[in-house]
């Protein structure tokens, strides 16, 4: 997310210096991952259609990109693989070793380490992605599930689900430096833009902790509260926050909402009823968007960021599970994790 | 077929056909993970595991056994995970395994484990009560994984005695939900003839009354020691020849016909209770909410599938460990009271938070109801609503329980 939100900034300012930028592409393309069909499907960014699918490895989840936007990286959870794929066509280049069962991982502002979260056997892998030799296999929690590398590249985050913990990693190192304890089921980090805070879901505990990366200590857990819907099937899971560092976005789960929360005061301000059962989020480069994964509809919905409105939903494969920002050009920053 | 439901850890009566050697009075086997990095110099946390050994009937099926360390093998795995969270904040946990053989001395199996603050017992209701009843064991808190009878979760409850496996009043009514919902609300009952069958019979009944459906005929079926696989085609059609109903519900917890009931009743209706499709707490068709990382965690430790009892010997576990993460201390006494307090809130793969209920000490938890292929539904099922939580239309509420054990909490 940080990578993507640098991303539109380049945008922006280029948009400022040659008003008719255009990509070589055209516009944006939007990877998803469909968990239970082996595929990922992809949705161009203007036509908010899907414009073609390609196979992939066993029940891929996570998906992510190079800074030049020329591979696409995917978790292949069941092949025990984290795939490179031509996004172009589809064409799998060539696998990196992951571990097993490879849920999510992060690619550190280097373009080149991936921190690879497995979820089977308790370890982060570390993995340069140029060399496709591993780095560091680092233990931590019982099923790590989320991974986020803060923006300077120093520290790595590890999520355990069972573990019910926040692992910090010592990029220089490779070396698991300290641990915060949050709530259940954590599934998902996010690093604030200026990487001073962590956000971080846990789906069964319903809450999203805010923790101050200086201290390592929670300063805020949101909680939330939908009319109509019974408490525990509000359960947070993807997060992504604006780059102007105004708004955060919380996909519940199966409560089929995601959560607009102001980023500055932590209040809940909204929720957006889409799909159902709502795993990641996406926003576009220019963030007049953002498109969810609908684990159990099998699709995903485009929501209009201005007006917080749901605007349209796109049948993809089933129980669509990442999305990734596909970056059109060479000189731009990488797409983002899910 | 048994694999998917929950069998009742039933005493008596059971045919005396164990192939178990019953040689020593009581096996004590210390289980111990390798000393890990992270944990401090302070002792483990002592978690006993202690199980009462029962003869039970051949199965029907030779390929389906009962496995020799059903529940011992879940608290393994909890302690597994319990120690690998514990490291980070240098806690550790230590299990010992006591069995103990049918006729031999509970109370004094139970003596050699020292004053043992956290015991996992797996025994029928009987050797449940007579260990919490000991003087011995005054500062014991039980985690009750085997012994499924309501009675333990209503007037004969104890004040530091946990149940972690559903009861019987909470299996029929996660059945009985799905019925009411299916609209098949007329239910023929066959019951076995051992004591719990007819324990399950009447929590079947008692279901019934509380969601509105109806016993339209009943049945016993006595097996009379013969082998049911040779007579099925003719007698179940005998045994189930009766009024209009939708099901035949079948009370049979150790398994001597019910497997065999399936697709040989008179009416062309689907079985469901202790066998057919059955409400239990776990089964191998589970894998929502991750539990597919708990099933591959445990045939990866056991070499076999995850059972109901496995589950709950493995929640025991995890239980006091999250209790002792949450409060970051070993101190027995600090995670005795956080877990007999209502704040206390556990994991188990189920996609919700699960927590004891005050009055009565039983784990509120959903429940499946599976055939061996699928999870057909979860209970609470949509549509059964209770003011706390709907996690509450299972099993004796607040108001229903006798139980007065629990510091006078209950209405």
């Amino acid at each position: 997310m940080i990578r993507l939100r640098l991303l539109a900034l380049l945008l922006a300012a280029q948009a400022l210096a040659t008003p008719a930028v255009t990509s070589p592409a055209g516009a944006e393309e939007i990877f998803v991952s469909n968990e239970r069909d082996n595929t990922v499907s992809v949705i161009d960014g203007t036509s908010l259609e899907v414009v073609r699918t390609f196979p992939v490895g066993r029940r891929p989840r996570g998906v992510t990109f190079s800074r030049d936007g020329r591979r696409l990286y995917v978790c292949a959870s069941d092949s025990d693989a984290v795939q490179v794929i031509d996004p172009d066509t589809g064409r799998l280049l060539h696998n990196l070793p992951s571990g097993e069962d490879p849920e999510q991982f992060a690619l550190a502002p280097d373009d080149r380490t991936l921190f690879i979260a497995n979820e089977e056997n308790a370890t982060t892998t570390v993995v340069d992605a140029e060399t496709r030799k591993v780095l560091a296999q680092i233990d931590v929690g019982i099923e790590p599930e989320g991974m986020a590398v803060s923006p300077d590249g120093k520290i790595a985050i590890t999520t355990s689900e069972t573990t019910n913990m926040v692992h910090w990693i010592d990029v220089p190192s490779l070396k698991a430096v300290d641990a915060t304890a949050v709530e259940q089921r954590p599934r998902h980090a996010e690093f604030s833009r200026d990487g001073t805070k962590l956000w971080v879901s846990s789906e069964i505990g319903g809450s999203v902790a805010v923790i101050d990366v200086a201290t390592r200590q929670v300063i805020e857990t949101i909680r939330f509260e939908i009319k109509g819907i019974a408490g525990d099937r509000i359960q947070p899971v993807g997060i992504t926050l604006t780059r102007d560092g105004r708004f955060a976005f919380v996909a519940l789960g199966p409560s089929d909402r995601v959560a607009v929360i102001d980023a500055k005061t932590f209040k809940v301000l909204n929720y957006i009823l889409v799909g159902r059962r709502v795993w990641h989020l996406a926003l576009l480069p220019d963030e007049s968007r953002m498109l969810t994964t609908n684990g159990v509809s099998g699709d995903v919905t485009v929501i209009d960021v201005g007006t917080q409105k749901a605007i349209k939903s796109i049948k993809v494969g089933r129980f669509p599970w990442g999305a990734a920002v596909r970056p059109s050009g060479s000189d731009r920053s990488a797409g983002a994790a899910p | 077929m048994r694999a998917g439901g929950e069998r009742g850890h039933g005493a008596t009566g059971r045919h005396a056909a164990s192939a178990r050697a019953a040689a020593c009075l009581a096996l004590l086997a210390g289980l111990l993970l390798p000393a890990l990095p992270a944990a401090a110099a302070e002792a483990p946390l002592a978690i006993h595991y202690l199980e009462r050994r029962i003869e039970r009937p051949s199965p029907l099926n030779n390929e389906d056994p009962i496995p020799d360390d059903e529940g011992a093998a879940g608290t393994e795995l909890g302690l597994a995970d319990s120690n690998a969270t514990g490291r980070f904040l240098g806690l550790s946990f230590a299990l010992t395994r006591t069995l103990v053989e049918p006729g031999a001395d509970l109370a004094e199996a139970f003596g050699k484990l020292g004053a043992p603050r956290f015991v996992v017992v797996n025994a029928p209701a009987e050797d449940v009560l007579a260990l919490a009843d000991l003087p011995a064991a005054k500062d014991t808190v039980f985690l009750n994984v085997g012994a499924p009878d309501t009675r333990l979760r209503d007037r004969d409850c104890r004040a530091r005695l946990l149940h972690v496996r559903p009861s019987r009043a909470m299996l029929t009514d996660a059945l009985m939900q799905f019925l009411v919902f299916k609209r098949w609300g007329r239910i023929l009952l066959v019951s076995g003839t051992e004591p719990a069958d007819a324990l399950y019979a009447e929590a079947l009944k008692a279901s019934a009354r509380k969601f509105g459906a109806r016993i339209v005929g009943e049945a016993r079926f006595d097996v009379h020691g013969a082998d049911i696989r040779d007579s099925a085609l003719r007698e179940f059609a005998l045994v189930t020849r009766s009024p209009d109903h939708d099901v035949v519900a079948v009370a049979d917890e150790a398994g001597a016909f019910g497997t065999n009931l399936v697709y040989n009743t008179a009416a062309p209706r689907p079985v469901v209770g202790t066998q057919g499709l059955s409400p239990a707490a776990w089964g191998r068709a589970v894998e929502a909410w991750a539990a597919v990382q708990l099933q591959g965690r445990f045939r990866k430790l056991a070499g076999r599938a995850m059972r109901p009892i496995d589950y709950a010997g493995w929640l025991a576990v995890h239980a006091i460990g999250t209790a002792a993460a949450k409060l970051k201390s070993l101190d027995p006494a600090a995670i005795q009271t956080l877990m007999l307090s209502p704040r206390f809130e556990v994991g188990g793969f189920k996609g919700r938070s699960l927590s004891f209920r005050p009055w009565n000490g039983q784990l509120r938890q959903p429940l499946f109801l599976l055939w061996p292929g699928a999870v057909v539904a979860a209970a609470p099922v949509e549509g059964f609503l209770h003011k706390r939580t709907e996690l509450d239309t299972l099993g004796l509420d607040e108001p229903e329980s006798a139980c007065r054990a629990f510091g006078g909490r209950a209405g």
